[in-house]
């Protein structure tokens, strides 16, 4: 078990390593500096600002400095917000994010778990196919096409929540990019949690459950749902992966102040320390919560405890 | 005594009657997939759709980027404009229609990509088993946990939006599964006579691996292909919707979309008609998918 989870944080480091180094060498790759514009600078100019932003260094040494910088959180400075390094910005924007993203997590688990076990214990019903076939529709259609539907009924024709903005963080203006960004989790969450239940509720253990004299409850709340949660839990990671990116999305329709905007603005100006800070950033979120689910999963499955 | 010969004659005509004709596995799962409603409606709407894209020039009287300056800016639907207009007056019928071309070849070309590199990786993999198989499948591990969507971002940023970085830089992004699928598959079928036979009789290991193995393994592969076409569709509309995909003179699912929500309150028609084929080609390529994974493999269900 130990040597399990040490194994595990280990390989974390070559990951996250792996995704800087590309993130550096793609961006150095990239042709044109990050000031060449139309009005051409003069040469001594050009080669102060080269010198502040450390860019006439060699590759090696820029790429070690990089690096060394990304331990103490220094992302560098952006370049287009003069004003602003990176890290400020990515922290600037996080709250906002996290807010968003983490609501839409459990907004999904809770939804979606339940919907997978109502239609698997009614399998083969009409509750089982409404709510699969919702589950169909949330996975086929992409949150980029479900906001706009959603502010249009909800903001526009029914006026009912804001159709767009952060309102100082306030409450009504967060439900709709939340549920927006919960969709298709909710879908694949409920998909996944019935196929699992279905496969648990046949089997011997809860059969055992049901012939001890069991009442149905205690049999679905204690025995038959633990069972099926496992791969629950494993998709979490990818889960938060999704949203993540979903959120970079959710984040530019609705206008809400988080990392994503920054960064769409980023991918559209060539800022390219914004875009790679924020993928760095979320590279070592996405990492670290996969291990942390690896570690929980290895709590939970009575397979693995015992090897 | 029995006489043989006699009853012989008399079991003749029997033996003829029972002799069945065999089925193929393929046309087994063939007659269940034509037995699956939803399937066979997508497959029909899903060629509808294609057929539409492929016949677009022929479909209506106006050009992609024609400019129709009898109508509005942007125009609702009406008898000259089937979808409406959009804010420079072009014809949103045609719009749609040329988007399809382009989002249906970025999910077939794409995937493609994605099923040489999966297929091919996963098999050396699955063949060779051992360390090449750990080192192969931990790089597989590895790349898994990587937020792909940015590091695809970070290339369009980088490299210019162009329409075959798109098709490469999606294929390279989803051939992950495919290759651990692939890999299970070849596991199971390596151990077979025939391979032995095939490894007796002296084969080379790269023509077992695409004569004997790959051959044997194309149902899964065929129904996860069909998974990732919609994938891919919707990871280039997601990329065109932030602006980073597909660029003007061309346009696709994911553009139209992008341009029909920021003028949703007005002109609703901009975003709804693409919208709508776009989740309806979705929808279809899904039930086909789930559709074949219950006909080629009937123990799933």
């Amino acid at each position: 078990m130990l040597s399990f989870l040490s194994k595990r944080f280990l390989s974390a480091i070559p990951t996250l390593l792996i995704v800087i180094t590309i993130s550096f060498f793609m961006m150095r790759a990239a042709p044109g500096g990050p000031f060449d514009k139309e009005r051409n600078l003069p040469p001594e100019i050009e080669a102060n600002i080269l010198r502040a932003y450390n860019l006439d260094k060699p590759l090696v040494e820029q790429y070690i400095d990089y690096v060394g910088n990304l331990l103490v959180l220094d992302f560098g400075p952006s370049y287009k917000f003069r004003d602003f390094t990176v890290t400020d910005l990515i922290f600037e924007g996080f709250p906002a994010s996290l807010q968003i993203g983490g609501m839409a997590i459990i907004l999904a688990v809770l939804i979606g778990v339940s919907l997978g076990a109502l239609a698997a214990l009614k399998q083969n019903s009409g509750t089982d196919y409404a709510v699969m076939g919702i589950a169909m529709t949330g996975i086929a259609i992409p949150n980029f096409v479900m906001a706009p539907f959603l502010t249009l009924v909800f903001g526009v024709y029914l006026s009912w929540l804001p159709v767009a903005g952060w309102g100082e963080g306030s409450f009504y203006n967060k439900v709709l990019p939340v549920i927006a960004l919960a969709l298709p989790q909710i879908a694949y969450i409920a998909r996944l949690t019935r196929g699992s239940m279905v496969e648990v509720l046949n089997s011997n253990y809860i059969r055992t459950a049901r012939a001890k004299g069991l009442k149905e409850k205690l049999v679905v709340n204690r025995h038959a749902l633990k069972g099926a949660l496992l791969p629950v839990v494993s998709y979490l990671g990818p889960a938060t992966a999704a949203v993540v990116t979903g959120s970079v999305v959710i984040e530019t329709i609705f206008d809400v102040p988080g990392i994503g905007r920054y960064f769409v603005n980023g991918a559209l100006n060539r800022d390219y320390p914004v875009v790679m800070g924020v993928v760095v950033f979320y590279a070592t979120l996405i990492i670290s919560l996969n291990l942390i689910v690896d570690v929980i999963y290895s709590f939970l499955d009575p397979k693995l405890k015992v090897s | 005594m029995i006489n043989i010969g006699a009853n012989a004659d008399r079991l003749a005509p029997l033996q003829a009657q029972t002799e069945i004709k065999g089925r193929s596995l393929w046309q087994d799962a063939r007659a269940r997939l034509l037995k699956n409603k939803a399937a066979v409606t997508a497959m029909i709407l899903l060629s509808i759709i294609t057929l539409m894209a492929i016949l677009a020039p022929y479909l209506s009287q106006w050009a992609l980027d024609d400019i129709d300056w009898e109508a509005d800016f942007p125009g609702a639907p009406n008898a000259a404009h089937w979808f409406g207009t959009d804010n420079n007056g072009r014809d949103m019928f045609v719009r749609t229609l040329y988007g399809a071309q382009i989002s249906l070849m970025v999910g077939i070309l794409a995937t493609s990509v994605s099923l040489v590199i999966g297929v091919t990786y996963g098999a050396v993999a699955g063949y060779f088993g051992g360390r090449v198989d750990n080192i192969m499948m931990r790089f597989v591990d590895i790349m898994y946990s990587l937020p792909f969507m940015f590091f695809v971002i970070l290339l369009m940023v980088i490299f210019g939006r162009n329409i075959f970085l798109i098709f490469i830089a999606l294929g390279a992004v989803e051939w992950l599964t495919m290759a651990r699928i692939v890999r299970g598959q070849t596991m199971a079928v390596k151990k077979k006579e025939f391979i032995e036979a095939a490894q007796a009789g002296g084969v080379s290991n790269r023509t077992i691996i695409f004569r004997h193995i790959i051959p044997n393994i194309l149902g899964p592969v065929i129904v996860y292909m069909t998974l990732t076409i919609p994938q891919v569709i919707l990871t280039e509309s997601f990329l065109s919707f932030l602006g980073l995909g597909v660029q003007e003179p061309l346009t696709s699912w994911g553009v139209l979309i992008s341009e029909g929500a920021k003028q949703m309150e007005t002109a609703s028609w901009m975003l709804i008609y693409p919208a709508a084929f776009l989740a309806v080609t979705l929808f279809c390529f899904n039930f086909i998918g789930d559709g074949l994974r219950d006909a080629l493999d009937p123990k799933d269900r």
